[in-house]
């Protein structure tokens, strides 16, 4: 479970975020949805520890990120909107890389590694280096990489990006596998289509706030719009005054 | 601790698959000291045993005025090539490299020798260039002598004793042992070793920082639970182990360099074998950890791998201006200077490639300096990445 409460952040004279509260549940999946420069980011970037908030607390599983950093992040896969690989390294040697530094020992790391590669697809280039790789091969070695250590809860900040239709389907069914387990999946996007067709829940966000935090559906029933897209720009009119 | 040493092992061993890294840790910087060394060293060697082998060559004119003159010339040595030139063309000669010296000797020459005047000689040369200045010297020498022999001969005609015209004798003692003569050639030898360590961290240190950003693995590596000391660590200590493999070869190829350059033929002797390398590298080792430290903290700063090469070059430059003070102000090894890193590790080399006695202590506080400096900034580069502008 991923928990942000009255979360804040400013840089300068940008108020980034302000005041964001929510909730990402166990075997759910919560997408976070907003326009460019609405505060994605910066409220994952706080919620997996690399951002500190001016005000509020982000805790994963109940413990505190602030506090006790290691632990909260030990039970946290993270995949950045930057999730660029060591060229000169093989995708093994990627994954494991990390699964080391995640205190994996070296047995362990062995063989959720070679289940990764099977439930990726990844077999065929395990053994190649990263430098050639394809966006999509290399989304796969990123998100095996933020799964090695079998965390509960996953970040994924705007995961489709760049990827090509195969794969954006790929990676669909990697996060309901995901959710099927028990995991929670928490990602953001500002790909209407993708968060009505995957999400338990959206949380809209916009200039820094919470806009709304609901069912897809309910979301949609509430604004008596036919489709998400037309619901989100409605959500985002009643604060903007966008017409 | 284990985190240190997961990073290190993956620093080292993907720098190793890089040929940027390996050509300028393990080829360029080590190499290149040693082998411009070693060329220049070769070509001043047989410019100077050339010049002093070959003859003198003298373009004369004017010669059948002073038949005894030029009679003592070719006995000297020197070739004369005899042309019949005016002042101006003599002038004009030079001036165009078509004689590099001429000797003119004027119609009044021979009527005020007789006469026991002086008689005028005109050199012309050019003392502007440092090969024909060379030539003119020897002249000024020859004909000095000729012209002493002279006196001292018209002084005995005279019943004088030539002994009054030398009323005193200047005798020369050069103190310079053949191995500090070969100090001022071998000075600015130090100066390539602190390069080769420099060089062959400069990759990795931008490959660990600001390469690690371009290519958009950082937030991902800044999001796992591991102390951002023991990132850091870990990447200046995989610096360190490729600036010991520079130094190393470094050494190794200048021991090689000089088993090949006869700089015994200048009256020298190079105290380079294979202990004084061992000592060098003692001497160097403290300085391996500051220029890591030192280049990892410059390079953190930088977004892009352009970036970071631009400011490391110049880093490579910072070891450079302690050892041009010291050689402009001639400073010698003083146990003060041994706090100043780089310029302590040069003047404790130079010691030893003089075969002068070194002081433990100074060894100990020039390590010591050096060490504290690297501390204080890995201590900074870990403060720097706690930060949150490190994401960029």
């Amino acid at each position: 479970m991923i928990e942000a409460s009255h979360l804040s952040k400013r840089f300068g004279s940008v108020e980034a975020v302000r005041d964001i509260s929510f909730v990402a549940r166990d075997g759910e999946i919560t997408g976070i949805l907003g326009a460019n420069g609405a505060g994605k980011s910066t409220c994952l970037r706080m919620l997996y520890g690399v951002l500190t908030p001016d005000g509020g607390r982000a805790s994963i599983d109940r413990i505190d990120m602030l506090g006790e950093t290691s632990k909260a992040r030990a039970h946290l896969g993270v995949l950045p909107h930057a999730a660029g690989l060591y060229g000169n390294l093989t995708a093994r040697e990627n994954i494991h890389y990390f699964g080391s530094l995640q205190g994996m020992a070296a047995d362990r790391l062995r063989s959720r590694t070679a289940e990764l590669a099977r439930i990726l697809g990844m077999e065929s280039f395990m053994e190649r280096r990263a430098k050639g790789f394809s966006q999509g091969q290399r989304i796969k070695v990123a998100l095996a990489r933020a799964l090695v250590h079998d965390p509960g809860n996953i970040v994924l900040d705007e995961p489709t990006n760049g990827l090509d239709v195969m794969a954006i389907r790929n990676l669909r069914d990697m996060l309901l596998a995901l959710k099927a387990q028990g995991r929670c999946v928490l990602f953001s996007s500002h790909v209407m289509q993708e968060v009505a067709a995957l999400c338990d829940r959206v949380v809209i966000i916009g200039h820094g706030r919470v806009l709304a935090d609901a069912a897809p559906q309910s979301i949609r029933e509430r604004s008596g719009a036919a489709t998400l897209e037309e619901a989100f720009l409605q959500v985002l009119g009643d604060t903007e005054g966008v017409s | 601790m284990r985190a240190l040493f997961i990073v290190f092992c993956k620093e080292f061993l993907e720098n190793l698959r890089d040929r940027r890294t390996l050509v300028s840790a393990l080829l360029f910087g080590p190499l290149f000291g040693p082998v411009l060394f070693g060329l220049m060293v070769s070509r001043m060697l047989n410019q100077t045993v050339v010049e002093s082998d070959e003859p003198l060559r003298l373009t004369i004119s004017g010669g059948e005025h002073a038949p005894g003159l030029t009679r003592f010339l070719q006995a000297q040595g020197v070739k004369l090539i005899v042309a019949k030139l005016t002042e101006q063309e003599a002038r004009a000669a030079v001036r165009g490299g078509r004689a590099q010296v001429v000797l003119i000797i004027p119609d009044e020459y021979a009527p005020r020798f007789i006469a026991a005047m002086p008689a005028p000689v005109l050199l012309v040369a050019d003392s502007a260039d440092s090969q024909t200045r060379k030539v003119a010297d020897r002249a000024r020498l020859i004909l000095g002598s000729y012209a002493s022999g002279i006196a001292q001969l018209r002084l005995q005609a005279r019943g004088v004793s030539p002994l009054l015209a030398v009323p005193v004798a200047v005798n020369e003692l050069d103190v310079a042992t053949p191995t500090g003569r070969a100090v001022v050639v071998l000075g600015f030898m130090t100066y390539f070793v602190l390069f080769a360590v420099l060089m062959g961290g400069l990759y990795l240190a931008i490959d660990s920082t600001a390469g690690e950003r371009e290519r958009g693995s950082l937030e991902a590596l800044l999001s796992l639970p591991v102390a951002r000391s023991s990132l850091v660590g870990g990447k200046i200590l995989a610096t360190c182990a490729y600036m010991c493999i520079s130094l190393g070869l470094s050494l190794t190829a200048f021991v090689c360099v000089f088993r090949f350059v006869p700089l015994e033929r200048l009256g020298m002797s190079a105290n380079l074998g294979a202990g004084t390398a061992l000592t060098f590298f003692a001497i160097c080792l403290p300085f391996v950890p500051l220029g890591a430290a030192l280049m990892t903290f410059v390079a953190s700063f930088t977004r892009s791998y352009r970036e970071a090469q631009t400011y490391l070059t110049a880093v490579l430059l910072v070891p450079t201006l302690p050892i041009a003070f010291a050689s402009i102000y001639s400073l010698r090894t003083q146990s003060s200077l041994m706090l100043i890193p780089s310029l302590s590790q040069h003047l404790l080399m130079t010691s030893v490639l003089k075969d002068e006695p070194i002081a433990v202590l100074d060894v100990c506080v020039s390590a010591a300096a050096s060490l504290t400096v690297a501390l204080a900034l890995m201590v900074l580069t870990a403060r720097h990445w706690r930060r949150e502008t490190m994401l960029g």
